[in-house]
């Protein structure tokens, strides 16, 4: 199975029935899969006219009561920002799949980058907070996909399941999970009475139920700063505590969202930190060096965003040298691992940005230059 | 007969509105309302999309469903509301900036998918909320605050733009006609597919102040003269036809709306 039709299969084993997009490459197998299958379930397929259309149509319906999610690319993923910031804002589930290319602008629009993962947290305006992902295997397409769907409903916020174009297309088998197989979660509706709904009353957990346009609760959803009712709401105070809600209902939850896998660093002296195909390329070099006496280990990011914080300290703080390997120019990720690390620990980065994957020979050669041996 | 007030749809203790003195916002507000209540709709029945503008702050004084979305994009919102639950009524208020200006694509493909909603555009021709600047459909050589010497473009016909895009209902009034305009969103509603009631409305603190009718009743006044039904329309000759226009239901037809033919390819789909 291709990592597009894994992560497609994920969202509608997690629920989705509405999707609604414009096709752009790499990311178009998505779109052509939902257009046949979403009739044939109940489903709704919607070619929209561009992609600022396709994520407000995922919004209306979401608050409609579907999962729905959009899938694009680069060009696509920018155009979706200002919507995006109104899903942020109007705490509406949604999942939308970036496919990253290489950029900027139409870039080499076939081939892979990891150069949109600044953009998959900062993208939109205003201060926001996002969740986003990335798969490294197709298997994890799929996993990834239910799990982008159960963070979306639970915490009523955007999630974005990035991967770069070499996950995208890769083909690997997998069993595909039976029904029943992976956690699903849906979201949680009012239970009070009718008239005392209020669709932002954020309880302690930082996060209000969500009814259904159409159904016997009536509600507002503005882009604007609203109060607890979904009203327009100018208050200074309000206005602070719905910007710390929005970011507090993700902050206070770390445990569940962040997500990361360790492959050998339970004795390494160097730590590799990775996402998406480049964890691929990281895994072998670090087996690599292993078979010539350089203990090397790997720490994947499947969370990228809210970034691991925690994960990267506990490993870092074991090891020599870390290195980053990442598919674009100014080391988006590696900047991150170094805030984290703080300036004493140095990074060595290896980067690629002319649309070619990382190889395992790169990251070795990275690997044996940081070696107290030098080159072996 | 009781005359409906539409009271149930609007929000207590908000009024007075924030529209200035003389806007036809609120009688839009007023007419719709109304209309509401004469279809004897649920609340829950009913989903209003805004734009952002004058226009898109209608929501705030609503007590049904709603979603205030972004500048241009209300429609889009409203189709993936209405794709997946058929039964909602779903109706989408916007400026002429909203509608024809930053969301013209999304306007033509609303209509030409002929997704089952009422949009209702308010046409004030300016940007009121940002201090009165040209839009697409200010008249050629009016003066706003970004065209002081006239404005060198030219204004795009909404309702002819609907027609070819393929909506099923097409109707114009003008805030001056508030009966003719709740009858004509009733009858939008009811219509399945895409429809649409344009609202030309006065401006008097920004578009008549700057085009010499900075009295709300100049306005109005204009809008009574100028606006005429088809059968009158058609008698002027060519010359007395500018500066014209007209008003009452321009297209009715029943191609048959995005929902309708969803469930035909839903069936193929599902036969094989």
């Amino acid at each position: 199975m291709q990592g597009n039709q894994a992560m497609t299969e994920g969202a509608i084993y997690a629920g989705a029935r509405f999707y609604a997009g414009y096709p752009i490459t790499p990311s178009s197998e998505v779109a052509e899969i939902c257009s046949r299958v979403m009739p044939k379930i109940g489903g709704i397929y919607l070619q929209m006219e561009d992609e600022i259309a396709s994520i407000a149509a995922v919004v209306g319906a979401s608050l409609a009561g579907a999962k729905a999610f959009t899938a694009t690319s680069g060009p696509g993923f920018s155009l979706m920002q200002e919507n995006l910031g109104l899903a942020v804002m109007g705490e509406v589930p949604c999942v939308v799949i970036n496919v990253q290319r290489s950029g900027p602008s139409t870039g080499l629009a076939t081939k892979p980058a990891q150069s949109d993962i600044m953009q998959l947290r900062w993208g939109r305006h205003g201060d926001q907070m996002v969740i986003a992902l990335c798969p490294a295997t197709v298997r994890e397409c799929f996993e990834l996909a239910v799990r982008a769907f159960n963070l979306a409903e639970k915490f009523r916020i955007p999630v974005i399941l990035a991967p770069d174009e070499i996950v995208g297309h890769m083909r690997e088998n997998f069993a595909v999970p039976e029904p029943g197989e992976l956690e699903v979660i849906d979201r949680r509706g009012p239970s009070g009475p009718v008239d005392r709904y209020r669709p932002f009353a954020a309880d302690g957990d930082g996060i209000a139920p969500l009814a259904a346009y159409g159904g016997d609760y009536v509600f507002h959803v503005t882009s604007s700063m609203h109060g607890p009712d979904g009203y327009s709401n100018n208050d200074p105070a309000n206005a602070a505590w719905r910007v710390e809600q929005l970011h507090r209902k993700i902050e206070r939850h770390l445990d569940e969202i962040v997500m990361t896998r360790r492959y050998d660093t339970d004795d390494m002296d160097v730590l590799l930190v990775t996402v998406g195909a480049t964890t691929r390329s990281g895994r072998a070099a670090a087996l690599e060096a292993r078979r010539r006496g350089i203990k090397a280990g790997v720490l994947q990011l499947l969370t990228v965003w809210p970034f691991p914080d925690r994960e990267v300290a506990a490993l870092a703080e074991r090891v020599r040298s870390v290195i980053v390997p990442e598919m674009n120019y100014s080391g988006q990720i590696a900047g991150e691992v170094q805030r984290v690390l703080g300036g004493g620990t140095d990074i060595r980065k290896v980067n690629s940005y002319n649309g070619q994957i990382i190889t395992p020979q790169d990251i070795l050669k990275a690997i044996v230059a940081d070696s107290p041996c030098g080159p072996i | 007969m009781s005359h409906a007030t539409g009271e149930k749809y609007l929000k207590n203790g908000v009024l007075p509105h924030m529209w200035c003195s003389g806007c036809g916002v609120g009688v839009m507000l007023g007419a719709l309302v109304r209309a509401f209540e004469e279809l004897d709709y649920r609340n829950s029945d009913i989903v209003v999309v805004t734009g952002i503008g004058c226009t898109g702050k209608a929501d705030d004084y609503l007590t049904t469903n709603a979603l205030h979305a972004t500048h241009g994009r209300a429609l889009p919102h409203a189709t993936g509301i209405k794709a997946f639950n058929p039964r909602l009524q779903v109706v989408v208020l916007m400026g002429d900036g909203d509608s024809v200006t930053i969301g013209g694509n999304h306007f033509i493909h609303a209509a030409r998918r002929n997704i089952d909603v009422t949009a209702i555009v308010v046409n004030n021709f300016n940007y009121g909320m940002t201090g009165g600047q040209v839009s697409g459909t200010t008249p050629g050589d009016s003066l706003t605050s970004t065209t002081a010497w006239g404005n060198p473009e030219r204004d795009i016909d909404i309702c002819a733009l609907a027609e070819v895009a393929g909506a099923n209902y097409v109707a114009r009034e003008t805030t001056f006609h508030g009966w003719e305009l709740k009858e004509h969103i009733k009858e939008a509603m009811i219509k399945r597919g895409f429809s649409l009631v344009e609202v030309f409305s006065p401006c008097p603190t920004h578009f008549g102040r700057n085009n010499a009718m900075a009295e709300p009743r100049e306005m109005l006044d204009w809008l009574k003269e100028k606006g005429l039904p088809r059968e009158r329309y058609e008698q002027l000759n060519a010359e007395e036809k500018r500066g014209h226009f007209v008003i009452g239901k321009l297209v009715d037809r029943d191609a048959p709306d995005f929902n309708t033919r969803y469930e035909e390819i839903r069936a193929r789909a599902t036969k094989g």
